[in-house]
């Protein structure tokens, strides 16, 4: 197979490596050092994608990240595959598999194209909104088909066989690009031994020295670029990261780089290695020396494949030796648009002309162009290609000195290339990406970074310096700079002499007339990946859009993966014009991360499947598993939520514990609850201040109830704290609130009240807490137990400190079921042992393990509330019933205190926490079903509360629940309606929500 | 991504170790209770939202646990200076 | 152990503060919080998880006594107090560290020391604490809401730049300093105990996690269990 616009030598590929690759289903050839771009290139492939919009053909414009259509699918199979790949940004490697993904049934024959044969008028700026977004609830359908017709690529169907890194790094000096500028100032500062991270996203590090012939000191330039890159590798603290692209540039300096590790390798990562990493660089200084994008000018047909940037041509030449034509037009504003018909011409092809805008170019690269034959039209430019999937010819006309009309007639030259410069675009993307605002530099034609409040430098081509001598010069000067700005003494570096290329001066143009009016001239694209024209941008400005930002987002132009990075200065320049102003008025629109696509993969690095979001497990979570329990989250913790015996559903398994603890007893696991060690002689102090409660007399060895309100007086959490000596309070919080109230307590006592001499410690984890609950559970206490824990001994809302199953433990008697209880506290280390030490003695008295949902029906049966569930942030203590738990004769105004007799917390018909019974006593109403006083009231029915907890009481042997109702506890008796989605209508009747032993005797057994 | 100077570790961290709290400098009033509700609700819900210098608390959640001050300029993140609880901003907006 | 050591009400509030010794006699086997991982057999069957090259070994220190003290560090008698009872003087720049045979201490806040002790001694040293110190201070065993990890090996900071945002270079972060910190989604007192040696305190709930963390990122280092 040959590859017939692969030159015979020269170049950085590897000739005697020939590697295959597929391409659209078929087998081609290339070699070891190509891009899929160059191979791509080198087999005379000029289609490889459709048009976003007008379904055009398109090929290969630019060789690096630019580059808006070579954007491909990878994947040799279906859990490979990658979208959104630019092709001249992928090495190309033996078995790759591509695929062109616009193009439907395929870019070769396009059934959408007729769209865009038939004009720009069927699909103006603006079309999608006008057309498609109404009505809007077809948009979905609409955006269905729009996509698989625009062809975006798509996600793999399967899971990603390969793993992804994330890596934190620190550095005095991150360095961004490795080209001439790069590489100097690299040098500077790592000689000066500075932490350095230099990153590039090329596979070889030398930027456009590999694109062009030039000499340094009057040896190859690889030659210089190849002595630096090894004396940098011979430091400890210098990281060279080759197939890394810096994508985002932070808040104080953070930057982050796509590190691409085994892309180039193979389509699966070999074993136990990193496909891709994501680095997350903290840098005390930051070099950008990121170069400068070629701009191609705006002509009409200019998408036809085969028009190029004139410096991809060269690269294409001179790194990858393809020449990507037999006969090239070269169209410029420049000198430098020149080296393309050199390069060209030196590979042996062709060179039809090239074509100046400018009447009167002088300059040594037009000499050069002279000496070797090359016709050069001046005063001139191409003002439309013919063709329409490779360029065929090419309509050449004078025009005016400042750019604006055509002034003579038209003259057709036959051509499959053209090379187009406009000037270069400095790459200012990083340092937009902060907020800070380019500046348009005439000078240079084009925006530079303007001012920031990073610890940034620039150098080289971002600063619009382009003769490779001052970019040197810079490279070395922002290296300097970063070694003094870290505090180092600059060890000393001498530059290469290049070579001195005298230029005559650029025109600034960007938008080349037409004969007909921009409006009626065939297409003129701005940019290609969103197949934005100078006609839609004028349309734009006409319409009224006269904000840079506006244009943007009405046109959609720059926003493709791309970026528009091809097309933005021009599309500015084509606004500007049409609204009289220069582009500087006109303004920017701002880049952000990231540079270029990257893989959520690299995003997500290790956080995926079970590593996703931590589990937080008890010391007896194996026990739970190995008894089936299914588990629920609450917050990160696995909490076991029932425990279901053979053929059981849920709702089974939950009457059947329930009943367990009601007529024998039950055990949970409740170590998840958040616990907090207080101690300090205003502990007790603390606690009346933070609770709503009364502390002050709470007697050593006793744990009383409390309620915590945000200063607003609404709870936020709730909970046992016990004395556990005079001076020393633990503290019990709800499971998900633990890490908040500890945090809260710190705030209140850092912040207002630091003379209160108390500190706070989360021992949570240390304690696991193991809770038997129901008529017997002092029975199975005792078979574990010497202590006498009778009820004379051992009352309700005592503590002990007894040996339970041979361990130390903090024995609680609380109740959250009604029922005689014991929480058993021991060190989580002995949590499992206790555990199952009960289960042994359990066993005569049917000890059963209950979850989450039954300890929630249980204390639902007797009113007892769950911060959180039962409350939502909008309700206070007397919302709650519970004004038994605000003591307002505490001396010290506590937090809450204020806010609860707020004269909207103290109207009546608030909404009120209360009891709901339903008529029919089989019916469980859903939590969150919102009550009405008339089920026949006209929609929007006027709803007077909600129902917050509702169980099937198996106990109780009917429904029960608790919700909220505008002045309920006035309301006890009354009936109330439960509308649901489905038309059926829930009658209950309004009670105590206290289902179960009002008077609290069951603990009393 | 801030990084933010952690005045009791006496070194930078990155952000995702501390919580930002709010706005600095709100004391609660002495005596809640001699406060009208306009007062009240002033001291709970108002706040500023500066362009430019403001001051907020933060926390070292994840670190030394300790609540202290940073000096930000909203418009471009800068931080101007951190400094400790009952210490008062050497940089505040003109 | 019978109920000796229950304490009156009377005798509790003398003490201020209620101690206890949590450890029960040596019939119980205490389960650290990665028991149910089996490191030990791991590191019998000497397995290489990940690449062969193995260049990280584990290490897990269980069922310390893991202390926590707070006082003000201006107050000169406590520190002394503290001196007494540990051996050496508390580490008052932050983020460092000191060891005293088998005690070693780590700065974790201007008023907060984490001390870690054998096992067996940490009601003894608490007992001590309480006897020699006055004044206002708080001291909380959390011995079992926490373990102790020892990564070492070729690789070890290269794996720990995976785990957590903390510098790790040489100059910055050296033999001794101890940081509290995010470890992956969870958090860990990170210590460095050797060029390539460092120690983890985890907290006992999150312990599964960072284990399976872990294994995960060491993968392209190898992994080895040691005993």
């Amino acid at each position: 197979m040959t590859q017939p616009n692969r030159l015979q030598s020269g170049g950085r590929i590897d000739r005697s490596k020939p590697l295959t690759f597929t391409y659209n289903g078929k087998q081609y050839k290339g070699y070891q050092g190509d891009t899929l771009a160059s191979a791509i290139l080198a087999n005379g492939i000029d289609v490889v994608s459709r048009s976003f919009k007008y379904s055009r053909p398109r090929g290969i414009v630019a060789a690096g990240a630019e580059e808006p259509n070579a954007i491909l699918q990878l994947g040799a199979s279906e859990a490979t595959q990658v979208p959104n790949v630019r092709a001249t940004q992928q090495e190309l490697f033996n078995g790759l598999v591509s695929q062109a993904t616009n193009g439907w049934p395929n870019v070769d024959t396009d059934v959408m194209s007729i769209i865009g044969k038939v004009g720009g008028k069927m699909m103006p700026p603006g079309f999608y909104y006008k057309t498609f977004m109404f009505p809007e609830s077809l948009w979905n359908t609409y955006e269905s088909l729009i996509r698989k017709a625009a062809g975006m690529g798509r996600s793999p169907l399967e899971n990603d066989p390969d793993f992804y890194d994330n890596v934190n790094q620190h550095c005095d000096v991150l360095i961004v690009g490795a080209g001439p500028a790069g590489l100097a100032a690299a040098l500077t500062v790592a000689r000066s031994g500075a932490r350095v991270i230099l990153a590039d996203e090329q596979n070889e590090f030398g930027g456009n020295l590999l694109s062009t012939k030039e000499t340094l000191d009057g040896q190859p330039a690889s030659a210089w670029v190849n002595a630096v890159t090894k004396e940098l590798r011979s430091y400890d603290d210098v990281m060279l990261l080759p197939r890394s692209t810096v994508n985002g540039y932070h808040d104080h300096n953070f930057v982050t780089i796509h590190e691409r590790c085994t892309d180039h390798l193979s389509d699966i990562a070999p074993v136990n290695q990193a496909r891709q990493r994501l680095h997350r660089v903290r840098a005390k200084w930051v070099v950008l020396a990121t170069g400068a994008h070629e701009r191609p000018l705006v002509y009409s047909n200019n998408d036809v494949p085969g028009c190029m940037v004139s410096g991809a041509v060269s690269t294409y030449i001179n790194r990858y030796g393809v020449v990507p034509g037999n006969a090239l037009v070269v169209t410029t504003t420049n000198d430098y648009g020149y080296q393309s018909a050199l390069d060209w011409h030196d590979a042996g092809r062709k060179v039809v002309a090239v074509v100046d805008t400018r009447a009167n170019p002088v300059g040594e690269r037009i000499e050069a162009a002279r000496q070797r034959g090359i016709k050069i039209i001046t005063g001139s430019a191409v003002i439309e290609v013919q063709g329409s999937k490779r360029v065929s010819g090419v309509s050449v006309a004078t025009i005016s000195a400042d750019g604006n009309k055509v002034t003579g007639s038209v003259t057709k030259l036959g051509a499959d290339t053209v090379a187009t410069s406009g000037g270069w675009s400095p790459v200012i993307h990083l340092s937009s990406h902060t907020g800070s605002r380019p500046i348009w530099n005439d000078e240079i034609v084009g925006f530079v970074p303007g001012k920031t409040v990073q610890k940034q430098l620039t150098a080289g081509g971002i600063n619009g310096c382009y003769h490779t001598g001052a970019v040197l010069l810079e490279g070395l000067n922002a290296g300097l700079e970063a070694v003094a700005n870290v505090g180092l003494n600059a060890a000393e570096v001498v530059l290469p002499t290049a070579e001195d290329v005298k230029e005559g001066a650029p025109m600034t143009l960007f938008h080349i007339p037409h004969l007909k009016p921009t409006s009626q001239a065939p297409k003129q694209f701005v940019d290609y990946q969103t197949d934005v024209t100078a006609a839609g941008i004028e349309l734009a400005c006409r319409e009224g859009f006269e904000s840079i930002e506006h244009v943007k987002r009405y046109t959609a132009m720059g926003f493709g993966t791309d970026q528009g990075k091809l097309g933005n200065i021009n599309g500015m320049a084509v606004a500007a014009k049409a609204l009289n102003k220069t582009i500087p008025e006109t303004g920017t629109t701002i880049f952000r991360p990231n540079y270029t696509p990257i893989s959520f993969g690299a995003i997500a690095g290790r956080n995926c499947g079970a590593l996703f979001d931590p589990k937080r497990y008890s010391a007896m979570h194996m026990w739970h598993v190995e008894r089936g329990a299914k588990f629920e989250d609450v917050g990160q913790w696995k909490r076991p939520w029932y425990f279901p015996q053979a053929g059981e559903n849920m709702q089974q398994s939950l009457d059947r514990e329930c009943l367990a603890v009601r007529q024998s007893v039950g055990i949970l696991d409740a170590s998840t609850l958040g616990k907090i060690d207080i101690q300090g002689k205003d502990a007790r102090e603390f606690l009346g201040r933070i609770y709503s409660n009364a502390w002050a007399k709470l007697a050593v060895g006793k744990c009383r109830y409390g309620l915590m309100c945000g200063e607003d007086g609404m709870v936020f959490d709730d909970g046992v704290s016990a004395c556990l000596g005079e001076n020393h309070f633990l503290m019990t919080t709800t499971t998900g609130g633990a890490a908040r109230v500890l945090e809260w307590l710190e705030l209140y006592h850092q912040t207002e009240w630091p003379e209160l001499e108390v500190y706070f410690n989360t021992v949570t984890d240390h304690w696991s807490t193991l809770t038997i609950s129901g008529p017997n559970s002092r029975k199975l206490l005792s078979e574990l137990t010497d202590a006498d824990v009778t009820n004379e001994n051992f009352s309700f809302m005592d503590w002990k400190q007894i040996t339970v199953a041979g361990v130390p433990a903090r024995v609680f008697r609380i109740s959250f079921t009604g029922e005689l209880t014991f929480e058993i506290n021991v060190q989580a280390n002995y949590g499992m042992h206790v555990w199952k030490q009960l289960f042994k003695a359990g066993a005569q008295y049917n000890l059963t393990p209950y979850g989450t949902e039954t300890m929630h029906i249980l204390r639902a049966e007797k009113g007892f509330i769950i911060a959180g569930q039962d409350t939502d942030g909008s309700v206070h203590p007397f919302d709650l019933g519970m004004g038994w738990c605000v003591s307002n004769q505490k001396p010290f105004s506590y937090v809450g205190k204020r806010g609860m007799n707020r004269q909207d917390c103290i109207r009546e018909n608030r909404k009120q926490l209360v009891g709901i019974k339903t008529k029919d006593p089989k019916v469980v109403i859903p939590e969150g079903a919102q009550a009405v006083l008339d089920p026949k009231a006209p929609i929007p029915m006027p709803m007077v509360g909600h129902v917050t907890s509702s169980y099937w009481s198996a106990h109780l042997g009917h429904s029960i629940a608790m919700g909220f109702i505008k002045g309920g506890l006035t309301k006890m008796g009354e009936t109330v309606y439960y509308p649901l989605a489905d038309g059926t209508v829930i009658e209950a009747e309004i009670c105590s929500p206290i289902f179960l032993d009002p008077k609290g005797e069951r603990q009393n057994v | 991504m801030f990084h933010i100077y952690c005045p009791h570790c006496a070194e930078y961290r990155e952000e995702e170790e501390f919580h930002a709290v709010g706005q600095a400098h709100i004391a609660r009033p002495a005596d809640p209770d001699a406060c009208s509700d306009k007062e009240w609700g002033e001291y709970m819900f108002f706040r500023k939202n500066p362009r430019g210098i403001h001051h907020e608390l933060w926390v070292h959640a994840a670190g030394c646990r300790k609540f202290f001050n940073i000096t930000r300029d909203t418009q471009n993140y800068d931080i101007k200076e951190v400094y400790k609880i009952g210490e008062k901003p050497s940089v505040v907006a003109e | 152990m019978s109920d000796m050591n229950v304490m009156t009400p009377a005798e509790m509030a003398a003490t201020k503060a209620a101690v206890m010794d949590q450890v029960p006699g040596p019939e119980v086997q205490g389960q650290s919080p990665l028991h149910h991982a089996d490191l030990a057999s791991l590191a019998k069957a000497g397995t290489v998880l990940g690449a062969a090259a193995g260049g990280i070994q584990l290490r897990e220190h269980k069922l310390l006594g893991h202390l926590t003290l707070r006082l003000n560090p201006e107050n000169t008698d406590q520190l002394a107090a503290a001196e007494r009872v540990l051996g050496v003087a508390l580490p008052l720049q932050p983020l460092t560290s000191v060891e005293k045979g088998s005690y070693s201490v780590r700065w974790m806040s201007p008023d907060e020391w984490l001390i870690l002790v054998p096992g067996l001694e940490a009601f003894d040293v608490e007992s001590r604490f309480r006897d020699e110190m006055g004044g206002h201070y708080s001291l909380v065993n959390s011995s079992g809401g926490s373990t102790v990890l020892e990564l070492s090996g070729a690789d070890v900071v290269e794996l720990l730049k995976r785990c957590t945002p903390i510098d790790l270079h040489p100059t910055v972060f050296p033999v001794g300093k101890v940081v509290s910190t995010v470890f992956a989604k969870s958090s860990a007192i990170i210590r460095r105990t050797g060029e390539q040696r460092f120690e983890l305190v985890i907290r006992r709930s999150f312990s599964d996690y960072i284990w399976l963390w872990l294994q995960e990122v060491s993968r392209e280092f190898g992994l080895v269990v040691k005993a």
